[in-house]
């Protein structure tokens, strides 16, 4: 039987990693692999990973390059509105927004590229920077979710006890409840007050506030399985030996167990993105996340739903731009995961 | 056993007792969320003020008025503090579209998401595969509020082949009942079909590498036999459990993008509305009621599951 040099064993490793390790050239001796380095040789091994990676990365830049698109291709900005405009279309003198209200479609060339909405704004600029509104929430908050997480899932499978007891409790009400839902009442109730703590005053309209609604809610999902692996490391000589050496809880928690849990915690970091730009699209259709005027993908979308009938490309466009960009990081997601653990399973966040 | 089942019970109370907290919580700490000035309409007089937060007992300490808001919701009087409805009226009247939207949706994507983990599974690494698994990437990408517009727009309004809006009660016509519901039932059931069938195409996975697998292979079992009767059997344990949480979520109101963008009137929509206009005790009624489906389904899975695999019962 050949062997096929990309075919998958069971035990994850592919045959030519297997022949690497095995390999006994007379006196040379075996060098071992890091284990991340394979995953990395993996991952470059998988071009559609590879190739859905570079497209947000794509994006991203799309997005952050905003300034200069509204400026010199769109000659406008993301909140100028063109109301009573008209441009030259096909030789043809047309309205931006027609006397009855409808706002103009794709032009696909110079000003008003993808068209515009109702109030007349270039949704093409809307578009890239409605993306660094959605980026940032997807980033920050995807941050704030796996800090949470590695806080809490190390605190509670290393301590253990009454404050694995607490934590583990907060995440059994958390982890079944729709994370929608919640949201949707924290960012009401947050947008119409604002939010104070202490000195710390934050407004309603600010993004800190879908940021951290969007970062809390999930963190159970990262905390979780974060946990279930720091109580089965906690066992291992490697932390017994630190103990043994007279190092702090802190210090053993944060440089002897954290380390080890790097690959779990690469794996969930691009889903985590993706969920959080996800759930901004909802909570925004619901009001309850970024607060118009800003433009991010979700208050575009939700807006365009509204005028669906007379201008579907209000929706069409940031969705499907939103739909990309989530894709790609779900399958670039995917493909990290395949290569850093073959066999793990990740429960996706709704 | 019946210790088990009495604590995982009794734990139920309690998450319902802390969540109960929480929301109530939520809503009374806010600033600017004085539910008294909202009641008292343009520019009121501290008077009416005063006269307002007596009557609705917004006067008395919050743990009071906590007290008394659950005794009135389980009580059936609690009413809305915009329309003045009965709040448990409300959620009666949500329910049967609710639960139409949970059980249709929860139909078609267990069938689908089995099929296309099976088809997955069995075809893995070959193009089929890729391609399907895919498009189930796609569809946990898609926003469902986004793809019910479109839905609305192209299916509904241009093409006219299904209605928009309206619900037809399943007793009065079960076909028109279906028809209603059908957009709506693909829209929600995109994304979960995109889970689970990668979930499950990955259990499958697992399973058939097993040795009983290759045990039976070795009797002569034939491969549809196998994959039916001993692979996919010991692959759904995983999918069951995801099965109870979210239709306990959809059942409890959690599809409220779902509910809202295809007007269907149902708890979820209820509570999205109450909570846009801050109106408390709708949203505090909803949630419970939320919650103790989802709490609820998540006993049964437990209890089901300690039931079937004696180890969980001694964790």
């Amino acid at each position: 039987m050949a062997i096929d040099p990309a075919a998958e064993l069971p035990s994850g490793l592919d045959v030519e990693e297997i022949v690497a390790l095995a390999r006994r050239d007379g006196d040379k001796p075996i060098t071992g692999v890091a284990p991340s380095r394979l995953a990395l040789r993996r991952l470059r091994r998988n071009r559609g990973a590879l190739a859905f990676g570079a497209l947000f990365v794509l994006l991203v830049a799309m997005c952050l390059a905003a300034p200069l698109y509204a400026k010199h291709v769109a000659h406008t900005d993301a909140y100028e509105n063109h109301l009573t405009e008209t441009i030259k279309l096909h030789g043809k003198v047309t309205d931006v927004v027609s006397d009855s209200g409808v706002a103009i479609g794709p032009t696909w060339h110079g000003r008003f590229l993808l068209g515009a909405d109702e109030s007349g704004r270039d949704i093409a600029v809307r578009l890239l920077y409605g993306g660094r509104t959605s980026l940032e929430i997807g980033f920050a908050a995807a941050a704030i979710t796996i800090l949470l997480g590695i806080v809490f899932g190390i605190l509670a499978g290393y301590l253990g006890g009454w404050v694995d007891m607490v934590i583990s409790r907060v995440m059994d009400v958390i982890w079944p409840f729709p994370t929608v839902l919640l949201g949707v009442a924290l960012g009401t109730a947050l947008a119409v007050g604002g939010l104070k703590i202490g000195p710390l005053e934050v407004s309603g309209s600010s993004l800190l506030i879908p940021i951290l609604i969007i970062g809390v809610i999930p963190s159970p999902y990262m905390a979780r399985p974060l946990r279930g692996q720091v109580l089965a490391l906690r066992e291992k000589e490697f932390v017994e030996a630190a103990r043994a050496q007279g190092l702090g809880p802190l210090r053993i928690m944060f440089s002897e167990i954290l380390p080890n849990l790097s690959s779990t915690i690469i794996v969930f970091a691009p889903l985590m993105v993706a969920n959080a730009i996800l759930l901004e699209a909802g909570l925004s259709y619901l009001g309850a996340g970024v607060q118009a005027p800003t433009p991010s993908w979700g208050t575009m979308i939700s807006v365009g739903v509204d005028h669906m009938v007379t201008g579907p490309h209000q929706a069409i466009v940031p969705g499907a731009m939103l739909v990309l960009t989530v894709l790609a990081l779900n399958i670039f997601g995917d493909g990290v995961r395949d290569a850093f653990d073959p066999r793990a399973k990740v429960r996706t966040v709704k | 056993m019946a210790r088990f089942v009495a604590r995982r019970l009794l734990a139920m109370v309690a998450v319902l007792f802390a969540i109960s907290v929480i929301t109530f919580t939520i809503f009374n700490v806010i600033p600017n969320g004085d539910p008294a000035y909202r009641l008292a309409g343009k520019s009121p007089t501290p008077d009416t003020i005063r006269q307002i937060r007596h009557t609705w007992g917004f006067d008395k300490p919050v743990p009071v008025q906590y007290l008394k808001t659950m005794e009135k919701i389980f009580g059936g009087s609690l009413v809305s503090y915009s329309q003045n409805l009965n709040v448990d009226d409300q959620i009666v009247q949500g329910i049967p579209r609710t639960l139409s939207l949970a059980i249709g949706a929860g139909v078609i994507w267990m069938f689908f998401a089995i099929a296309l983990g099976l088809f997955t599974a069995v075809r893995a690494g070959r193009s089929a595969d890729r391609l399907m698994t895919a498009l189930a990437m796609v569809g946990v990408s898609m926003p469902v509020f986004w793809i019910g517009a479109l839905m609305t727009y192209y299916l509904g309004f241009k093409a006219g082949l299904f209605p928009n809006g309206g619900y037809v009660p399943i007793t009065k016509n079960p076909i028109q009942w279906a028809y209603h519901l059908i957009m709506p039932w693909t829209a929600l059931s995109i994304l979960f079909i995109g889970v689970y069938s990668r979930v499950l195409r990955g259990n499958l996975l697992d399973t058939m590498s097993e040795d009983y697998v290759r045990t039976a292979r070795a009797k002569g079992i034939s491969e549809r036999r196998i994959l039916l009767r001993h692979v996919l059997r010991n692959s759904l344990i995983p999918i069951v459990t995801l099965f109870g949480l979210d239709f306990g979520a959809v059942v409890g109101g959690g599809a409220i993008l779902t509910e809202k963008v295809f007007d269907l009137q149902g708890v979820g929509q209820y509570a999205a509305e109450s909570i846009a206009q801050l109106d408390v005790p709708p949203v505090l009624a909803v949630t419970m009621f939320g919650a103790f489906f989802i709490v609820l389904l998540n006993t049964v899975v437990d209890i089901v599951y300690a039931a079937l695999d004696p180890r969980i019962r001694l964790s």
